[in-house]
């Protein structure tokens, strides 16, 4: 994010003179694109839509794939709930993602990339559309780049508004005009992706990171964030914090650090209960692992995840069933119902968290949630279904109390489920008091 | 290459799946969504294995590689793989007691074998209509498991797509496009999802209770045809082997029923052999329109009206052998017995769910009667026999009734691909050449791939066939035509693989090894027959003699034959 504020993102010329579209000029005139792509792997890099994945790995399967011809696509789907980075990144620095794009075009033997953006980012299509129109009339875009030879268009194709569009099969399949539905993997879009061919998927993050790393060096990145996940990471903190928004923090930055100081503390001084990280298949984190580094590595051996970066702080008064219930809704809504364990598995997990809340839960329910949970994230077909109960583990270890609570004890100690408040409505005209037992 | 599957050493083929190299040491890995080569898309999770390494994976989807090591079976592969199978059950009506496909179901076969006792989810499925739209197939959408076999064989064994996943999650529902009906949508009707589907999502609409209806009633003849690939496929629902060719008892079973005439249609097969090949020798000579495509196969008819209307004209006019058998029922037959057309009933127990669609046709009447009144499929006229009680086995044999069960066995080779080419192809050779046929086997246009090409000398003019064997390689096929690539003078199609023996409408399962037991059952009646070519039944020359006069003359045409629309694609 280091442009974003400090130039007209709308004007190309700004990106220039902050050193934009050098490394995409060193990259085509001076290195192969093995070393490029050497460059990427030294760096440490690794893809910052959720997995984790090394992003000089990824290059380099997507450069060694036989094709007819290659693709380059930018996730910049974005649905996880809570996370707005990337539409920061598009929004302020726009041509940091073309350049980016270009030089992996180079690197794995691409001349043609897509963005595929959430439909709902109007403005930063907008700036796209403006970029890649600026960038073509400097012909940085376009045929011949700097006289390399080498040729890289750029075009735009708007997400319909389905979250299951961000994994990356469901994404290309969208692209293509179908369905957009998770594939089976093998094969991987490294080697078989859009239209068959072999196709490099990044987000947008991981892109924004490519131009400097190429101008920088690897070594200058390895020096921040940690050893095993070198770099920054762009967080979207929101929910009961002083100061929500968007930060770009070294790797490894403990959790407290970003409530406390970035976020401002609680809201009110309230209690802090538990925070949700990576989005909503992210696990939730109880107090006691605020002093957790937040990097793909610490966070996976906790049983969390790092995610998107999406950060949702949550005080004392919210339920962690009401919270878990909340969460699979979602999933439920957002499943694409092409492999049973998603399909009918969200519902049903749903359906126990409702049942739970309503003060009808059996101590065996925890049990089921538990199994069923299990059972979706081993045999769940894409990354939506295996992550969408990672809620229901991490409550469960770490709150389970609450769920007896509401269990065994038939209440709901913040208020929030409904069924378990008893509510006296006071009729103060007649002074009557009426009972209401629900 | 070599891998280990469940500690054994196991040598695997490139380009296999774990499931194909665990099938080829005795491992059977159970499946549900799975339909080889057609539906490989890991949706139920069913097939679920664990590699080293790579966690647990679909078997029917993953690719063996050197040194695989699989367990197919643990105690938690067996755990997880129940309760996938029970948020399945928890979704699917469980009332197998009144359900047709009850002990011929995927479903309930997977339960029994992966032990479930029981569904641990409350029971959740229900609420949606019944899609009876058209006057072949009915949807049951309460019953459907999502599994997406009949889209992936609409899609790539038909090329016809009528069918795809609409809504999400637990809504989501297999059907036509924007919530719209068969009737709707370019379905042809073939019934293949039928076959394809695990459980009785998609069926037949029940036409028995109609028959039912009509043998109960004093003032109706009622008069029955049997098409010629249904005798070499019912046995099989009375647990015999595929391809017995059980042709008497089905016609002794029959006349148990109630029918008064038990008819055939390899007669009326035979009949339009000699008009189409009339036809086609006319068009040969006036210079066409050739390539002339055969016109038996209703599903094909509806395909060509749908997607390649500016093709009509190459479409024989002459009607199918059903309904061909249906207009003589009802007028020469009729007029010999002394009975009001209105009176009779015509039945026809056919292998196909589109020739149900074929009979309401509205060309299909003469002088305000409908050709057929009735048609049931293989499967209906087994429900039929079974709820009466009758035992094939035990029964005698039967002959069908004169005259219109008077056949030559070109006629029962219309019910395999190629058939119809190879009955016309008898008769048209004799009738140019003037030459008895020394062989009757036109060995080239048999087989099952999907196209077959060749060419006949008749008489010093070579003449190009080609037979399509299902209608997914159509499209390949016709392209070629249109852009003269090819010149045939005679296509062949048949909608469903196979022919008529794969149809819609037979007995369930329908496999590739079992349409070639029931072709080989076709070939054999034929071989067995003592007159083999369709212009030689005397029954034919006697009812073109005495009632029809010329082939292809104006009677023949106000009978026989019919006009074709075009359709929109959407």
């Amino acid at each position: 994010m280091r442009n974003c504020g400090h130039i007209d993102p709308e004007n190309i010329k700004d990106y220039i003179t902050r050193d934009g579209y050098q490394a995409l000029g060193t990259v085509v005139t001076e290195l192969k694109p093995i070393e490029v792509i050497e460059i990427i792997e030294q760096s440490g890099l690794r893809g910052r839509g959720g997995a984790g994945f090394p992003t000089g790995l990824k290059w380099k399967f997507t450069h060694q794939a036989a094709g007819k011809e290659k693709y380059v696509v930018a996730n910049a789907d974005e649905g996880e709930p809570g996370t707005s980075k990337d539409r920061l990144i598009m929004e302020g620095d726009p041509h940091s993602l073309l350049e980016a794009m270009a030089i992996a075009g180079y690197a794995i033997g691409a001349n043609t990339g897509y963005i595929y953006i959430r439909g709902e980012y109007q403005l930063a299509i907008k700036r796209l559309k403006i970029a890649i129109a600026q960038a073509k009339e400097m012909g940085l875009l376009g045929e011949n780049l700097f006289d390399s030879g080498f040729n890289f268009e750029i075009k735009i194709r708007e997400g319909a508004g389905a979250y299951v569009c961000g994994e990356e099969t469901a994404l290309l399949k969208s692209i293509e005009g179908e369905r957009g539905e998770p594939q089976v993997k093998p094969p991987y879009p490294t080697n078989e992706g859009l239209w068959g061919q072999p196709t490099l998927i990044n987000n947008v993050e991981t892109l924004a990171n490519i131009a400097v790393i190429i101008r920088e060096g690897a070594e200058w990145f390895n020096e921040i964030g940690t050893e095993g996940c070198p770099g920054t990471k762009v967080f979207t903190l929101s929910g009961d914090v002083e100061n929500e928004g968007i930060i770009e923090l070294p790797m490894g930055t403990p959790l407290r650090r970003i409530i406390e100081g970035f976020g401002g503390g609680m809201v009110d001084d309230k209690e802090f209960k538990v925070a949700q990280s990576g989005g909503s298949s992210g696990g939730c984190m109880p107090k006691e692992l605020l002093d957790t580094p937040m990097d793909y590595d610490s966070l996976a051996e906790i049983g969390m995840t790092l995610g998107s970066g999406a950060l949702l702080v949550m005080d004392e008064t919210h339920c962690i069933v009401d919270i878990a219930k909340c969460l699979m809704q979602f999933f439920k809504h957002e499943s694409c119902g092409k492999c049973v364990p998603c399909r009918e598995g969200n519902k049903r997990l749903y359906n126990r968290l409702d049942k739970i809340s309503k003060g009808e839960g059996e101590l065996e329910d925890l049990e089921r949630l538990r199994d069923l949970a299990d059972t979706m994230s081993k045999t769940a077909l894409c990354g939506l279904g295996q992550m969408a109960p990672t809620s229901i583990y991490t409550t469960l270890k770490y709150f389970k109390d609450e769920y007896l609570t509401h269990i065994e004890d038939n209440n709901c100690t913040t208020g929030s489920c409904r069924g378990l408040v008893d509510l006296e409505v006071q009729d103060k005209r007649g002074g009557k008091d009426y009972g209401n037992n629900n | 290459m070599e891998i280990i599957i469940d500690g054994q050493k196991c040598e695997a083929e490139a380009g296999q799946t774990v499931l194909e190299a665990a099938q080829q040491i005795g491992i059977k890995i159970p499946t549900l969504c799975y339909l080889k080569e057609v539906n490989e898309i890991g949706a139920c999770r069913i097939c679920i294995v664990e590699i080293e390494g790579k966690g647990y994976q679909t078997a029917c989807t993953f690719p063996v590689s050197e040194g695989l090591r699989i367990k197919t079976t643990s105690p938690e592969i067996r755990r997880l793989r129940k309760l996938n199978l029970e948020l399945i059950l928890a979704n699917h009506p469980q009332d197998c007691l009144k359900c047709e496909r009850s002990t011929n179901c995927e479903l309930q076969s997977l339960s029994k074998e992966l032990g479930v006792e029981k569904v641990r989810f409350a029971q959740d499925s229900g609420g949606y209509k019944l899609d009876q739209s058209t006057p072949s197939i009915v949807r049951d959408y309460n019953k459907c498991i999502k599994c997406r076999r009949c889209v992936s064989v609409c899609e790539k064994v038909q090329g016809v797509k009528a069918l795809y996943p609409n809504q999400r999650s637990f809504k989501a529902i297999i059907s036509p496009g924007y919530k719209q009906e068969l009737k709707d949508v370019s379905c042809v009707l073939c019934g293949q999802c039928i076959h394809a589907c695990p459980v009785a999502a998609i069926k037949e609409k029940d036409d028995t209770e109609r028959v039912w209806q009509v043998l109960n009633d004093e003032n109706k003849h009622v008069v029955l045809q049997i098409a010629p690939a249904v005798r070499v496929a019912l046995g099989e629902e009375f647990e015999l082997p595929p391809g017995t060719p059980i042709t008497e008892k089905i016609v002794t079973a029959c006349r148990r029923l109630g029918f008064d005439k038990i008819f055939d249609t390899v007669f009326s097969a035979d009949l339009t052999i000699v008009e189409e090949g009339h036809e086609l020798l006319a068009r040969l000579k006036n210079d066409g329109p050739l390539p002339l495509f055969t016109s038996c196969s209703p599903g094909w008819i509806k395909y060509i009206e749908h997607f390649h209307s500016d093709l009509l004209d190459h479409l024989s006019s002459c009607k199918s052998p059903q309904q061909m058998f249906g207009a003589l029922a009802k007028s020469y037959y009729a007029e010999t017995e002394g009975i009001e057309p209105e009176n009779i009933v015509v039945v026809s127990i056919m292998p196909c769910t589109a020739k149900k669609f074929e009979a309401t046709r509205e060309e299909m009447e003469v002088n305000g009667n409908r050709d057929i009144d009735i048609v049931l499929t293989t499967r209906e006229l087994a429900r039929m026999l079974r709820v009466c009680g009758v035992d094939l086995m035990k029964l005698p044999a039967g002959e069908f009734d004169a005259p219109l069960g008077i056949t030559t066995g070109a006629g029962d080779i219309f019910g395999i691909t190629g058939g119809v080419m190879e009955a016309a192809l008898r008769t048209v050779y004799e009738e140019v050449t003037e030459n008895e046929l020394e062989k009757l086997e036109f060995n080239q246009v048999r087989g099952f791939e999907g196209v077959r090409e060749a060419s006949i000398d008749l008489a010093g003019q070579e003449v190009n066939v080609a037979i399509i064997n299902g209608l997914g390689n159509v499209d390949e096929v016709l392209t070629a035509i249109k852009e003269g690539e090819k010149e045939y003078h005679f296509v062949e199609v048949m909608s469903c693989p196979g022919g008529c023996i794969g149809g819609g409408g037979q007995p369930i399962p329908t496999t590739e090894e079992i349409i070639v037991q029931r072709g080989k059952g076709l070939y054999d009646i034929d071989q067995a027959k003592e007159i083999r070519k369709s212009h030689e039944n005397p029954i034919i020359k006697e009812i073109y003699k005495d009632y029809l006069g010329e082939i292809g003359g104006q009677k023949a045409h106000n009978l026989l034959h019919t006009t074709y629309q075009e359709r929109d694609q959407y």
